[in-house]
């Protein structure tokens, strides 16, 4: 209760990220409906566009989980240096999985598949732009991270931003399975 | 102290502008509407007491107990009477809800013996059209790249369709009275709403969906159709008529209509 | 995310200009800038909708300041109808987000919530300057439509595809001006989402010492609920705004159907559904009467109480009741659609919940009764406009209970009727607890008193003007007038009401120009009125605690320690008739 209390700046921290994950399962919710509504109103579904290629770009985001989990693990232990080199390499993996999905859009453009070639198709790429938006804020904040610790501004009282960061990220791959299933499994 | 004879001012004449019914329902034309008017009149009835009753304890309240320098009774609520008041409205008010679920279920959800007479109607920005089967009872195909208003085919009906030779295509929907009409509703381009007042009923056109809509008037006369869902700028000219006749003179006018085709 | 305010912030008073009026972070500037925005907001929905009566009742009439303005909206001065129907689309789009959405949450509660609950800012304060930003963004993107080609957009605040989804060829304004209404709405749902996710944290985490939940004042017990309805509702309608923009740009087919023809063009669009946007706008669209209508609930609770020296009457009752309506405003959007084509069935679903929410509406009014009974009232401007709420409060509801049953709203559905209903109880009802709202704490905020007497001369006459305009409303609708008609001279039946409609627009007329009174009060206030003390009104909750107005820091190093509720008026034994939530006795 009291705001001068220490621990008041890192549990509203989390609160509010947690309100935010509300918002964002909303979002993501009313898509999912939509998507449902979509299909059942009409016959011309033909199923959602799910390249292979997802599977890799799937394995870089856990990856990239993995390696924020072991920086915080290093990060609580105070091992400064370990945890440089397990953030990068997750803001690495962060940044290769939103190249890899742009190359799925690329491949799939190639492949004549756009927007508005088919009902499927528009929610694939509403969903996964969608998805990659948010990431891309998450990637920022964690990007900005990593430049303060590579340059060892990152203070102690940072441990805050870190698990904020880190849980918002976790949460993004847990919403990256749930669309997978959704394209690869409910949509075809 | 004007407060409390303004509300109770304003509260006898709302609820004696009610009571005149000087702007009120054209006339019912139908059992439906009829049963429309008398379950309105019972809500109205019980809102038009409570509104009253509660606007004038609102002003009671405020001219009992405005600042005479008196000490006000501290008082935190009572259980009791929260109780009481929720179990009350929440009787009333699901009970209102309830009792006209009836009406509904009646017009959307009843089977009916007389699988009655079909009627397809198309909206358009601005314009209704109705079609009828014709003698032989069937509607021809249609394809909506035949569709062509200047030449009287607002429907596309296709013109080698022997089923479609005999349908005829209204601008006004005439029906006989006393029986159900099965309209089917279709919009071509925006939603728009079929409402008659003297029906009491209403239901919008939503393209890429047909929607089965049963009528019935029993009074012969002409009623006005009135677009109710926005379309658009011409939305407020969007009118046509619907014409009840006798049985005998409907079938006169299929007749001759057929026989012009 | 911005750093949360945990510690007592180091006061910018130092800052330039630009920190400390434009780009500050101080909750009760930018409450301040949300506050100006719906004033000025206000005013262009009411010059609006005056130019909507005056057609209505003139259609014929020139009038050269119409040409001046829309050249191609009114050629010769006489307003034809797609001018109407853009100016009635704005009309509803600026007050519902602009004003109702804005004045009650993101100006009152700004300013005050950190106030009552004895914290130093809102939890993110540069996250809360950034949704004061947006929203502002979100207003301009909006007005700039009726400077693009073609105008403003005739499709309502609703905006039903095909009708908003197909361009230019289904009519003016249907094309750029359409698209920016998309791009303004979706601006404004994450403006409102980041102001959520503000007021949550703040409520949850940034109570002082003592102010436990069940502490708060019923106006901090408002906007955390109407937080909590915005964070569920806005990113349904965000969503809805994104897959709407996409049918209109990119040529996608999620509410466009198959074998559409246009002004005789045929779409290439396939197998859409209309009805999903209506599904996902009225998610957010039924919710959205409660933010725009709890934040008054709470702030007329706390005028009562306080105009009447009596603790709110069941102050545990109204928390459930806002918290019941809050979790049933997500189920009853149905309502809205009874007669669109959707499954008979579940209209029946729709109705029975939506007359249950009656329920806690009336425990409301009822306690609200009850808080003045046994009073000792006195008769305040904001007093008037908290008692002339729930004289309003009453009249709108209880229409609502006839239009929430779908055999009778068969008949009501888009009449007249619907628009008196709605008027009174969002626009209305709101627009008076918010008029309560800045007289009570006008002096808090400025430091100086508004003037009663024109105060009170404004009450009478926009409490007369209001029932003027809206009542003849609800006739015409009982004659079956259907609403958003630019004209009604095609129809016989429309000619017999031409009386309701001028007696609607004269009052209109009257009431509008009334409303000069308010902003000559609000403004000559603000800098002539006399000063107000520490607590004019001898109130109870901790802002009368500090400075009129209270100093940047708010509590600074010294967070008040709460001892007791926020309503405790003439307690028995008590040397006063009003003991303050942080006085021990």
């Amino acid at each position: 209760m009291n705001v001068a209390a220490p621990g008041a700046r890192r549990r509203a921290s989390h609160t509010g990220l947690y309100a935010f994950l509300c918002s964002v399962i909303m979002f993501f919710g009313a898509f999912t409906s939509a998507m449902v509504v979509r299909r059942g109103a009409s016959n011309d579904w033909k199923g959602i566009p799910a390249p292979d290629l997802l599977w890799v770009n799937t394995g870089i985001l856990a990856l990239s989980s993995v390696a924020v989990e072991k920086a915080r693990r290093h990060l609580r232990e105070g091992n400064r240096k370990n945890f440089n080199i397990a953030w990068s390499t997750a803001s690495l993996l962060g940044a290769l999985f939103i190249a890899g999905q742009i190359l799925v859009w690329k491949d799939l453009r190639a492949a004549g598949v756009f927007l508005n070639s088919h009902p499927g198709s528009a929610f694939f790429y509403v969903g996964t732009v969608a998805h990659a938006a948010h990431l891309a804020g998450g990637w920022i904040a964690m990007a900005f991270l990593n430049w303060q610790a590579l340059r060892w501004t990152l203070g102690p009282g940072k441990r805050t931003a870190v698990d904020v960061a880190s849980i918002y990220w976790h949460f993004l791959g847990l919403l990256w399975v749930y669309l997978l299933w959704l394209f690869r499994f409910w949509g075809n | 102290m004007l407060l409390p004879l303004v509300i109770w001012a304003t509260a006898v004449l709302v609820a004696a502008s009610f009571a005149i019914k000087r702007w009120w329902f054209p006339a019912p034309i139908n059992a439906h509407a009829a049963s429309f008017d008398s379950i309105f009149s019972v809500n109205l009835l019980i809102m038009g007491v409570i509104f009253f009753v509660a606007q004038a304890l609102l002003g009671w309240l405020i001219w009992k107990h405005r600042d005479r320098g008196q000490q006000a009774r501290h008082s935190e609520g009572s259980t009791r009477l929260e109780i009481l008041w929720t179990s009350i409205t929440l009787l009333l008010f699901v009970g209102a809800g309830l009792a006209s679920t009836g009406l509904w279920y009646e017009v959307h959800l009843s089977a009916l013996a007389d699988a009655g007479l079909k009627i397809e109607v198309a909206a358009k920005q601005f314009a209704w059209s109705f079609r009828y089967p014709g003698p032989d009872g069937k509607f021809g195909k249609t394809d909506i790249k035949l569709v062509n208003d200047a030449a009287g085919n607002p429907f596309g009906i296709v013109e080698n369709d022997p089923a479609g030779k005999d349908d005829i295509v209204s601008s006004a929907l005439r029906v006989p009275a006393g029986r159900h009409v099965q309209l089917l509703l279709q919009s071509r381009d925006v939603i728009h709403n079929f409402f008659v007042r003297e029906l009491r009923i209403k239901q919008d056109l939503v393209p890429g969906m047909t929607i089965p809509f049963r009528i019935r008037a029993d009074k012969p006369g002409e009623y006005e159709i009135a677009c109710s869902e926005l379309c658009g700028l011409g939305h407020h000219q969007m009118r046509s008529v619907l014409v009840v006749v006798s049985q005998q003179d409907y079938d006169t006018w299929l007749r001759r209509q057929a026989a012009q085709r | 995310m911005a750093a949360p305010a945990g510690r007592p912030k180091v006061t910018n008073m130092n800052h330039g200009f630009l920190r400390r009026y434009l780009f500050s972070t101080d909750h009760k500037t930018i409450g301040l800038q949300y506050i100006t925005l719906s004033i000025f907001a206000a005013f262009v929905g009411i010059a609006l909708s005056v130019l909507m009566r005056f057609h209505l009742v003139y259609p014929e009439s020139r009038w050269r300041l119409l040409e001046t303005l829309w050249p191609d909206g009114a050629p010769g001065g006489v307003m034809t109808p797609e001018l109407y129907l853009s100016l009635m689309t704005m009309h509803g789009t600026i007050m519902v987000f602009f004003l109702l959405t804005t004045v009650p949450q993101g100006g009152f509660g700004n300013y005050f919530l950190p106030l009552q609950i004895g914290a130093a800012d809102m939890a993110f304060p540069r996250l809360n300057m950034l949704s004061f930003w947006t929203t502002f963004l979100s207003f301009v993107v909006l007005c700039a439509a009726f400077f693009v080609e073609g105008g403003a957009p005739l499709a309502g605040w609703t905006a039903y595809p095909p009708l908003s989804a197909v361009g230019q060829i289904a009519g003016p304004g249907q094309g750029l001006g359409q698209t920016l209404w998309v791009l303004s709405i979706a601006l404004f749902c994450i403006a409102s989402l980041m102001g959520a996710i503000n007021f949550i944290t703040t409520t949850l985490e940034l109570r002082t010492r003592g102010m436990s939940l069940l502490r708060m004042p019923l106006t901090c017990w408002g906007w955390f609920t109407t937080a909590i309805i915005s964070l569920f509702a806005f990113g349904v309608l965000l969503a809805g705004g994104v897959l709407l923009l996409l049918d209109r740009e990119a040529g996608t087919s999620f509410f466009l159907p198959a074998g559409l023809m246009i002004n005789d063009k045929l779409l290439a669009n396939k197998g859409g559904s209309p009805l999903l946007f209506q599904h996902l706008f009225w998610f957010f669209g039924h919710p959205e009467v409660y933010i725009a209508i709890l934040p008054g609930m709470g702030a007329v609770s706390t005028i009562l109480a306080t105009f009447s020296r009596k603790p709110v009457f069941g102050y545990r009752a109204m928390i459930w009741a806002m918290l019941i309506i809050g979790f049933l405003s997500f189920v009853v959007w149905g309502h809205h659609m009874f007669i669109s084509g959707m499954s008979p069935y579940s209209s029946i679903a729709f109705s029975l919940l939506t007359v249950t929410v009656g329920v806690p509406s009336a425990i409301k009014t009822f306690n609200w009764l009850g808080t003045i009974w046994g009073g000792s009232l006195r008769l305040t401007t904001a007093m008037l406009f908290a008692l002339g709420f729930v004289s309003v409060f009453i009249s709108g509801g209880l229409t609502g209970l006839i239009l929430g049953q779908p055999a009778l709203d068969s008949y009501f559905h888009d009449t007249y009727f619907v628009v008196g209903h709605f008027h009174m109880i969002m626009g209305v009802a709101t627009v008076f607890a918010a008029f309560a709202a800045t007289f009570y704490w006008f002096p808090k905020m400025r430091g100086r008193m508004m003037n009663e007497t024109l105060g009170r001369i404004h009450f009478y006459l926009t409490f007369i003007g209001v029932y003027a305009i809206f009542i003849p409303m609800h006739f015409a609708g009982i004659a079956g007038n259907p609403r958003r008609y630019a004209d009604f001279a095609q129809f016989d039946f429309l000619k017999d009401l031409s009386f309701l409609h001028k007696a609607t627009t004269h009052a209109a007329f009257f009431t509008a120009a009334v409303q000069l009174l308010f902003l000559f009060n609000f403004l000559w206030s603000w800098w002539k009125g006399p000063k107000a003390g520490q607590n004019p009104w001898h109130a109870t909750t901790l802002e009368w605690t500090l400075p009129s107005p209270p100093p940047e820091e708010n509590f600074g190093h010294n967070p008040p320690q709460v001892h007791r509720g926020p309503y405790d008026y003439s307690l028995p034994g008590a040397p006063k008739d009003f003991l303050m939530q942080q006085e021990e006795r």
